[in-house]
């Protein structure tokens, strides 16, 4: 045995001894290594309970509904399907801190966002163009977002020319129908503000009943040549309360 | 021993020390009575639903810290216009400006729509197979996740993924996609985007149970996924979907 060592030669034993304790060290480190860092097992665990332990923002209408129960409209109307954070936004830390308040954006952008005409969007899609549909004005002044319905359009003029209808009804007008003198687009209706009634422009339509040579009975008559000159009749007589002598 | 193997190993062996310290900082998580094998998530998107309002964008955003700069997303969506030469225009939307309408003024616009993205989950999934360091990895309830601490930012996930449903984080340097929102479903909650849509365009369920919402949509509508040559098998199925989606 000693003889066959002797016959090896020395540069050959000295790096087979070099070979043997690298070896031997590695060995060594391996075991030092822990079982989760070579197990792609415990990778995926510490991945998925890094996943789990991320934050809920958003906490779901079900919790909502626990203390915002006069909403309840909201559960017939057309928005019944919407979550609440829909609109108000992620609300998770509300539900733990009543101090923190959700969004609530009356601005008209809140609401085309979803209701702007788009051609892409699915037909029947209920929306608007926003540049004629009452510009400027908030859409809750005229919908409820928990129950969001077309307006119902007035059925006279009344609903909305209150004052107008008032001062009229003891007036010697009140006889007249508004149609009498204003020409009223139903879509005036729809878009008050973009579709507006008419109003009579010159001396000759009150003329119609109040000139001398009129054939309508009992209005007050005068001569439209030499009454008032060069004014419009409404300068002087404001047509829903015109004076009695 | 070779001296590129010995210098390789040496190298190897000083990473996982390096990596030792951070194994013992994760230490405790507490265990959940959830059973990961008990589900096997999917989702159902109805195109013909979608109006495109980007709710579902900004919720993903806000949920799980998406960076919110306008071009990293889990979940984004898409307007296809096909015009009637047969040219086909995709845009991702950006619902800030989208929405002041009239973005499409081509009068040779045959059909428009839009088409809800994310990641599909596939089961068959391409990003897995290309990670070198087997940082990404399908979970027991179907769903592909990123271990954030061992992706070393190669990129080769985002070129594999045929739906480009990956970016890199720019806070993290990771690789990052959608989750089905894992904190979420893990606590009988739904993803924030199906959460959000108003218009339920989006359905999440378990594939495997015999009655909800999922089952509903995959027995009321003819469904298709999105590359369906490519085997990858997604998890997301679209129903109403045109044929110029890719």
């Amino acid at each position: 045995m000693k003889r066959f060592l002797q016959k090896i030669p020395d540069s050959l034993l000295r790096v087979s001894t070099v070979f043997l304790v690298f070896i031997a060290l590695v060995l060594t480190l391996r075991s030092l290594i822990p079982e989760s860092l070579k197990n792609s097992e415990e990778h995926r665990k510490a991945t998925i309970e890094r996943e789990v332990a991320h934050p809920v923002r958003h906490a779901g209408s079900e919790v909502c509904a626990d203390c915002h129960e006069q909403y309840d409209l909201k559960k017939t109307g057309y928005h019944k399907n919407l979550a609440c954070e829909t609109c108000h936004g992620a609300a998770q830390s509300h539900t733990e801190d009543q101090e923190v308040k959700p969004v609530i954006n009356r601005k008209r952008e809140a609401c085309t966002l979803c209701h702007v005409f788009n051609p892409s969007r699915p037909t029947g899609f209920p929306q608007i163009n926003p540049v004629v549909h009452n510009p400027g004005k908030q859409c809750i002044t005229c919908h409820n977002p928990h129950d969001p319905k077309p307006p119902r359009v007035p059925k006279d003029c009344q609903a909305c020319h209150e004052q107008i209808a008032r001062t009229k009804a003891v007036s010697p007008h009140v006889q007249l129908e508004c149609t009498t003198c204003h020409n009223v687009n139903e879509q005036h209706k729809v878009s008050p503000r973009v579709i507006k009634a008419n109003i009579p422009n010159d001396r000759s339509f009150c003329g119609k009943c109040h000139a001398t040579d009129s054939t309508v009975k009992e209005t007050p008559k005068v001569d439209l040549s030499s009454h008032g000159e060069k004014y419009l009749c409404w300068e002087c007589h404001y047509p829903h309360m015109p004076e009695v002598n | 021993m070779e001296r590129r193997r010995f210098f390789g190993k040496g190298f190897t062996l000083l990473a996982q020390f390096g990596l030792i310290s951070s194994v013992f900082k994760r230490a405790s998580a507490e265990p959940t009575d959830y059973d990961a094998s008990k589900h096997y998530y999917g989702m159902g998107i109805q195109v013909n639903k979608c109006i495109g309002c980007g709710k579902c964008m900004e919720a993903c955003k806000e949920e799980n810290g998406v960076p919110k700069e306008p071009f990293y997303f889990r979940t984004w969506v898409e307007r296809y216009s096909i015009k009637k030469d047969g040219e086909v225009i995709v845009k991702s939307i950006d619902p800030r400006i989208d929405t002041l309408g009239n973005t499409v003024s081509e009068k040779d616009v045959m059909r428009s729509f839009f088409v809800p993205k994310l990641c599909n989950h596939c089961d068959h999934p391409p990003c897995v197979q290309v990670c070198p360091v087997g940082a990404t990895f399908k979970t027991d309830d179907g769903v592909i996740l990123v271990d954030s601490e061992r992706c070393i930012g190669c990129r080769y996930c985002i070129q594999a993924c045929p739906y480009g449903a990956r970016y890199l984080n720019p806070v993290t340097s990771t690789a990052d996609k959608c989750t089905f929102c894992y904190h979420r479903i893990t606590k009988g909650l739904l993803p924030a985007c199906v959460e959000v849509c108003p218009t339920q365009a989006r359905i999440f369920g378990d594939t495997r149970s015999t009655a909800s919402p999922l089952t509903r949509f995959k027995r009321m509508f003819k469904l298709h996924v999105l590359k369906p040559s490519l085997n990858t098998d997604p998890k997301v199925q679209y129903a109403d979907l045109d044929g110029e989606v890719r």
